[in-house]
């Protein structure tokens, strides 16, 4: 009989992910998701398991993901519907040592996921965190407006934060867990800003922090538009962290 | 210290150092040549950081990076989602 462990080797490790997917009507982008991370973190032979956390969508993403679960197995994708904040209540019913998250519209390039994990083991780092602003990281589907924007921002955010890390908006990131659970803990915003005030405490708390540069795709179905109101309250953000942290 | 007190810190440090110059608090009588360098130097400074941030934002996004491979990639493996789960009987 073949043995399972040379062509899983990195099985034998006690690591486990816990891959947190907050979902708000992504019905159609969903299963594609799951399908992509069951086949990346299924080839890498890491132990894993999806947790389904959907807001009460309007749009049937909830029986979609209980299709999911039948196809899958209730051991790898997990599910809770629920409203409000999504991260404390997935953490609290993940059962690995590591957690990421993740947005579930296909914006993030799923295979980056596992550089991310190498990148944490090779310096076993409290972080990591997907930048698209350095290496060969990138953005597809972005106008000059969109670029210009995106890089203004991140310029006074570092001028301003001096955060340590060069991509603070992204979403694309891994966690320890209990590192997770201490910086969730911390926060009081939501949105972009969330993902700029989790780097911003983990400097704060000297947690270290490890880079890997991932491709941003921005919406496969269409194009999203950046609005006054995220840039408002991105400008609020950004001054709230700058005088309380 | 949060950001803004840093700043606040650096901000009054620097000012002063450039008020004691440019106006010669302490009677220090130093060269001319001190006080008419120092006087503009605020807006010398501005000015070069207004164009020290032009310059770096317009190069970064002259050189951001576009991933049509991932694209393409992203698209391949969306067919190949599709194809596989509706054989496992997920209904779209």
């Amino acid at each position: 009989m073949a043995s399972r462990k040379t062509s899983h080797p990195n099985r034998d490790s006690e690591d486990k992910y816990s891959i947190l997917l907050p979902t708000y009507n992504e019905r159609e982008n969903l299963p594609l998701i799951v399908w992509l991370l069951v086949k990346y973190f299924g080839e890498s032979g890491y132990n894993y398991e999806v947790i389904i956390i959907d807001d009460g969508s309007p749009d049937g993403t909830l029986e979609v993901a209980e299709q999911l679960q039948k196809i899958y197995g209730e051991d790898k994708i997990l599910l809770f519907p629920f409203k409000g904040t999504a991260y404390i209540h997935g953490i609290k019913h993940a059962t690995g040592n590591f957690v990421i998250i993740m947005d579930a519209d296909l914006s993030h390039h799923v295979n980056h996921y596992v550089l991310v994990v190498r990148k944490q083991k090779e310096g076993n780092y409290d972080l990591v965190s997907g930048t698209r602003y350095k290496g060969n990281g990138g953005v597809y589907g972005w106008d000059l407006r969109r670029k210009l924007i995106s890089r203004g921002a991140n310029f006074l955010t570092q001028v301003l934060l001096r955060p340590g890390a060069s991509d603070l908006t992204g979403s694309f990131r891994l966690y320890k867990k209990e590192v997770l659970e201490s910086l969730v803990e911390r926060c009081v915003s939501k949105g972009y800003v969330f993902q700029m005030e989790m780097i911003v405490r983990a400097r704060q708390l000297n947690y270290t922090i490890g880079e890997v540069p991932i491709s941003f795709v921005d919406r496969v179905y269409g194009e999203s538009k950046l609005g006054g109101n995220e840039i408002v309250s991105f400008v609020k953000g950004l001054i709230t962290l700058f005088a309380t942290t | 210290m949060t950001k803004l007190m840093e700043w606040l810190f650096g901000v009054s440090v620097v000012g002063a150092a450039w008020a004691l110059v440019s106006f010669d608090l302490l009677d220090l009588s130093l060269p001319q040549t001190y006080r008419e360098v120092a006087w503009p130097m605020p807006l010398y400074l501005l000015v070069s950081f207004g164009c020290y941030s032009l310059a770096t934002v317009g190069y970064r996004v002259a050189t951001f990076n576009d991933c049509d491979e991932a694209a393409k990639e992203l698209q391949g493996q969306i067919k190949e989602a599709k194809e596989d789960l509706r054989k496992k009987g997920l209904k779209m």
